[in-house]
């Protein structure tokens, strides 16, 4: 038998809901009384104790800002200081009209009517009451002088002492410590009131920015008691502040100095790295800039200076600069080839000075014209054959190629611990339907190759790349910090996959040609290799900066100098047993291996070798120990 | 069933007299005149609260109109016919959720707004404030009272979607006062005794796992402070000590109007939004808000006299759960600064500045005028 049908009874939902309805008004009526009891207790009841706090509302919070962690490189090596400095305070409360004081202290200290208008935007901005408001900072003896001179003119005026960052180091870590400047309006509203009370700045860029909250520390108060006048009688309660933690970097000021030196005022980038950890041991961007004026806020005509040069000094090369990599991408591609099993490292290949797709008219050149005959995969890296190459890539195809190189890192970002680091560009046919709405043609695939085309790295990706061919495929994510407050800093393990390859003799085959580069006797870096104390493997890359039609050659004469092809350099070293990874561009350099070679190979002795030249012990290789030994 | 039939046709539920003028542009007079007084004391407490700044008196003046406006055309509406639109209504607003939710995420903060430049802008979580209970007393009032375990079930899910949406974005008070809309629904649906006070009991392990798992800094922050105010004088606790000093120096009779010390010299924060009612407790001590509460008794009467007569379940529903939840704003944001209740930045009614919630109340109260004049005449004979 079914259940009965319930019918909708109007009149005992009606009578149901009206108990409701009661019930919720006298639940009502209670809680209103229980709110007047509330204010009879505080208006009536404790009336005394809350009008002699009103009356004497003299207790006052003051914040005690913590002192910022500083920044130090791998040998304790200071980069980030904190410096005392003098700003110049008012307190609206105690000024009495506090336009007019503005005015005096405008013509105690000579200003012009701009600082004016921006001191009493500074004075406006939210704060608690009685704080006393920096407006000025960084004040001369003078100018400190002149306002105790003038004080009875200029009531709630103070000059104050307080830390401010300072970097001794100059322009030499801009790019890669970052600086701080003055929180400004939309950072503000992102940041914790409590926290950064008494905090007037914050990173920008860099270390500085990424590791915010851990150099910049807990905030303190303490509760004072104030006369009718607003002056200090006594501290009632005290809570210190927390500092910062201090950052160990990864890098080391001397190779720093050692890269710069070796790119000798041209424009370019250096990144090296441990390939065994992932630590940066050296970030060069050149030109660079002195970040200190960026802390108590740069001019306007000094800004627009650095901003408008053609050399771009606050241009991050090395995080944010996108270049194609040109032929030092050639080992990866051996790599991949290899593990495709699309060649073998005897397979040969017949190089007449170009190379054309079957069907095609369209010849796709060697950089030797006169070509270099049969080819195998060693003395393909080491000649740096593009015939090679362009046939290796027509085997292994888009797909496969994007594949490989996405697990290099090319096309996506590697780093862990840098601010505003761009992925690249990795193209695949998907990027290039959404991108131009077109297909993949196979030309492009070709030139992919060689490592021209769309495809875009950063000098980061190309050293990480390297360290990646150095550590035969352990991914170790390149990173800045190398202690944070004596703690290694917390890494994210999720994004780094070691690249896997069928058969590990892949990696030694391309490890082979990359030694041939420097060593072998048809080497295109010969030179260097030949005054190395130690076994270096690299690779050279010529870009081109702009288009060179089919059938001409790229002439120096003819070509602007900012038009010349980018010098590319990637190496590791020692061979055998890799200590450091290397990636150099240097900008318009024209020749990757008689330019930025030799770049490399100065920043590689900065690490290897000790002060007097010599192969620090623990880079020599057995032989090389023994026979070191016998001398003596 | 046919003696149940006559007493519907012979009690108060039917309306024996002729329209008055109000009537019939669906205006009820009682409701009108109170909230008119509300509007008052509000610019008055609010030219003191904002530094006697007349253009903040306009801005709030012309919000309250606008709200008005938007008041009579909701008033407009037959019950019936937001009855039916209100499950639409309800997926609309939570896919409006959906999209500030996405909008915010990308733009790496908090965003509450939909922002058409020129065209429209409002936060979704307002009109869910409205859209919440009227779709709740739909679902209820389509089945017999009181509900079975399957329409709570539904009626649960109904509520803690957008709770869960708005809590995100983060507005833990407006998620609260939404949640607290949809439950006043049930409750008013007949919700057994048994479920309230297991529901009840149940509070306590979700507290608990909200607080480790689901709030953010700050909103921890806030509840710590309100248990030890002192433990964070920088902050929050900040307000809270000096309302507290602010109220409690007013005394019965308060220290005048415009005579605040406290609000005047810039020791009382938010003194013209969520702690408005600190300064009317200043300046016109325990009499005065005394007077405003009164005001509030009489509004929320009328309300549930409203909500009596109403002639369909639906109507019932609907204009008991904003009765309610209009008082549970006036208590929390009472309770809040006097320091009874956690901060939670709920606006006190009519009295703190701020257009949105202005407008959000005035709908509210445009549905009650629909609700109660729009029931079935009978022809006088």
């Amino acid at each position: 038998m079914p259940p009965p049908i319930r019918l909708k009874d109007h009149e005992r939902d009606t009578r149901l809901i009206r108990r409701r309805v009661l019930f919720a008004g006298v639940i009502l009526i209670f809680l209103t009384m229980l709110l007047m009891l509330r204010m009879y207790y505080l208006q009536v009841v404790q009336f005394e104790h809350h009008s002699t706090l009103a009356e004497n509302n003299r207790i006052h919070v003051q914040s005690l800002p913590p002192t910022r962690g500083m920044i130090y490189d791998r040998n304790g090596v200071v980069i980030a200081d904190n410096r005392a400095s003098f700003s110049l305070t008012l307190t609206r409360e105690r000024a009495g009209d506090w336009e007019q004081v503005l005015d005096s202290i405008i013509e105690v200290l000579e200003l012009d009517s701009d600082s004016r208008e921006l001191f009493e935007k500074r004075i406006r901005q939210g704060r608690r009451p009685f704080e006393p408001v920096p407006v000025m900072f960084e004040l001369s003896e003078e100018q400190i002088a002149r306002i105790a001179i003038n004080q009875f003119r200029l009531p709630g005026v103070e000059v104050a002492a307080s830390l401010v960052r300072y970097y001794p180091q100059k322009e030499h870590f801009a790019h890669s410590a970052g600086y701080v400047g003055r929180i400004n309006e939309k950072e503000l509203e992102k940041l914790d009131p409590v926290n950064y009370s008494g905090t007037h700045h914050i990173g920008k860029t860099g270390i500085e920015r990424f590791y915010e909250d851990q150099l910049h520390g807990q905030v303190g108060y303490e509760e004072v008691e104030t006369n009718a006048r607003g002056r200090v009688l006594r501290v009632l309660n005290r809570v210190e502040s927390v500092p910062g933690l201090d950052i160990y970097l990864t890098l080391d000021s001397r190779l720093q100095e050692a890269a710069e030196l070796a790119l000798d005022g041209r424009r370019g980038a250096i990144v090296a790295l441990d390939p065994n950890n992932g630590e940066i041991l050296a970030m060069v961007s050149q030109p660079s800039f002195d970040p200190n004026p960026f802390v108590t806020g740069i001019s306007f005509k000094a800004y627009g200076l650095l901003r408008d040069s053609l050399d771009q000094p606050l241009f991050n090369r090395v995080l944010r600069g996108l270049y194609p990599p040109g032929s030092t991408i050639k080992p990866m591609m051996a790599v991949a080839g290899l593990d495709a099993e699309v060649i073998t490292p005897n397979s040969r290949v017949f190089d007449p000075g170009y190379y054309q797709l079957p069907n095609h008219k369209h010849r796709y050149r060697n950089w030797n014209r006169y070509g270099d005959g049969w080819i195998e995969l060693d003395l393909a890296i080491a000649r740096s054959n593009d015939t090679y190459f362009y046939d290796l890539a027509h085997k292994l195809g888009i797909d496969r190629m994007h594949d490989y190189m996405t697990r290099f890192g090319f096309g996506r970002r590697v780093a862990l611990d840098m601010f505003e680091e761009t992925a690249g560009l990795m193209p695949s046919k998907d990027w290039k339907r959404n991108r131009y709405r077109q297909p993949w043609y196979p030309g492009e695939t070709l030139i992919l190759g060689i490592g021209q085309g769309y495809m875009q790295t950063t000098p980061l990706q190309l050293a990480h790349a390297t360290a990646l061919m150095a550590s035969k495929g352990k991914w170790h994510s390149p990173h800045l910090a190398r202690t944070i407050g004596g703690m290694p800093p917390v890494v994210d393990t999720e994004e780094s996959e070691d690249v896997v390859l069928r058969n590990s003799v892949s990696w030694t085959a391309a490890q082979q040609g990359m030694e041939n580069v420097l060593h072998g006797a048809r080497g295109t870096a010969r030179k260097v290799g030949e005054a190395s104390q130690y076994r270096i493997a690299g690779k050279s890359g010529t870009v081109q900066v702009v288009a060179i039609k089919q059938g001409e050659r790229y002439d120096r004469d003819k070509v602007q100098e900012r038009h010349r092809d980018h010098a590319l350099f990637i190496a590791y070293a020692p061979a055998e047993n890799p200590a450091i990874a290397v990636a150099v561009l240097v900008e318009n350099g024209e020749s990757g291996s008689a330019v930025a070679a030799p770049v490399a190979k100065q920043v590689l002795d900065g690490w290897l070798l000790d002060n007097e030249g010599v192969l620090k012990a623990q880079y020599q290789t057995a032989a090389q120990r023994a026979q070191a030994e016998v001398k003596p | 069933m046919s003696r149940g039939f006559d007493r519907v046709l012979s009690e108060g539920d039917v309306l024996r007299r002729r329209a008055s003028i109000l009537q019939r542009i669906h205006i009820d007079g009682w409701l009108l005149f109170l909230l008119l007084v509300l509007a008052t004391i509000g610019l008055f407490v609010l030219y003191s609260a904002g530094g006697k700044d007349e253009g903040l008196l306009v801005k709030q003046a012309s919000s309250f109109g606008l709200g008005l406006a938007v008041m009579i055309v909701v008033a407009q509406f037959e019950p019936r016919f937001m009855a039916s639109w209100s499950a639409l209504m309800y997926l609309i607003g939570v896919a409006l959720l959906v999209v500030v939710d996405v909008i915010g995420h990308n733009a790496m903060g908090a965003t509450r707004w939909i922002n058409i430049p020129g065209v429209v802008r409002f936060q979704p979580a307002e009109l869910m404030k409205v859209f919440v209970p009227m779709t709740l007393a739909w679902y209820l009032a389509r089945h017999n009272l009181p509900p079975t375990f399957k329409h709570i079930f539904i009626s649960g899910l109904l509520i803690i979607v957008p709770f869960v949406l708005i809590a995100r974005q983060p507005d833990l008070g407006t998620a609260l006062m939404v949640l607290v809309s949809g439950v006043f629904v049930l409750f008013l649906a007949g919700l057994r005794w048994r479920w309230i006070v297991g529901a009840i009991a149940a509070v306590v392990p979700v507290a608990v796992g909200m607080w480790m798992f689901v709030m953010h800094q700050y909103q921890k922050q806030r509840v710590l402070t309100f248990l030890n105010p002192e433990s964070d004088p920088l902050g929050s606790g900040w307000n809270i000590i000096q309302s507290k000093a602010a109220i409690g120096s007013g005394g019965v009779f308060g220290k005048g109007w415009l005579l605040g010390t406290q609000s005047h010299l810039d020791f009382l924060p938010e003194s013209h939004t969520d702690f408005v009612i600190a300064v009317l407790g200043e300046e016109f001590g325990l009499v005065g808000i005394g007077m405003l509460l009164l005001v509030y008794l009489l509004l929320i009467a009328r309300a549930l006299v409203i909500t009596l007569q109403a002639q369909t379940v639906f109507g019932k529903l609907l204009a008991g759960s904003i009765t309610l939840t209009f008082f549970i704003y006036v208590f929390v944001n009472v309770g809040m600064v006097s320091g009874l209740l956690p901060i939670v930045g709920v606006p006190l009614p009519f009295i703190s500045y701020g257009g949105t919630s202005l407008v959000t109340l005035l709908s509210g109260f445009g549905i009650l005028m629909a609700i109660h004049t729009h029931r079935k005449w009978i022809a006088q004979s």
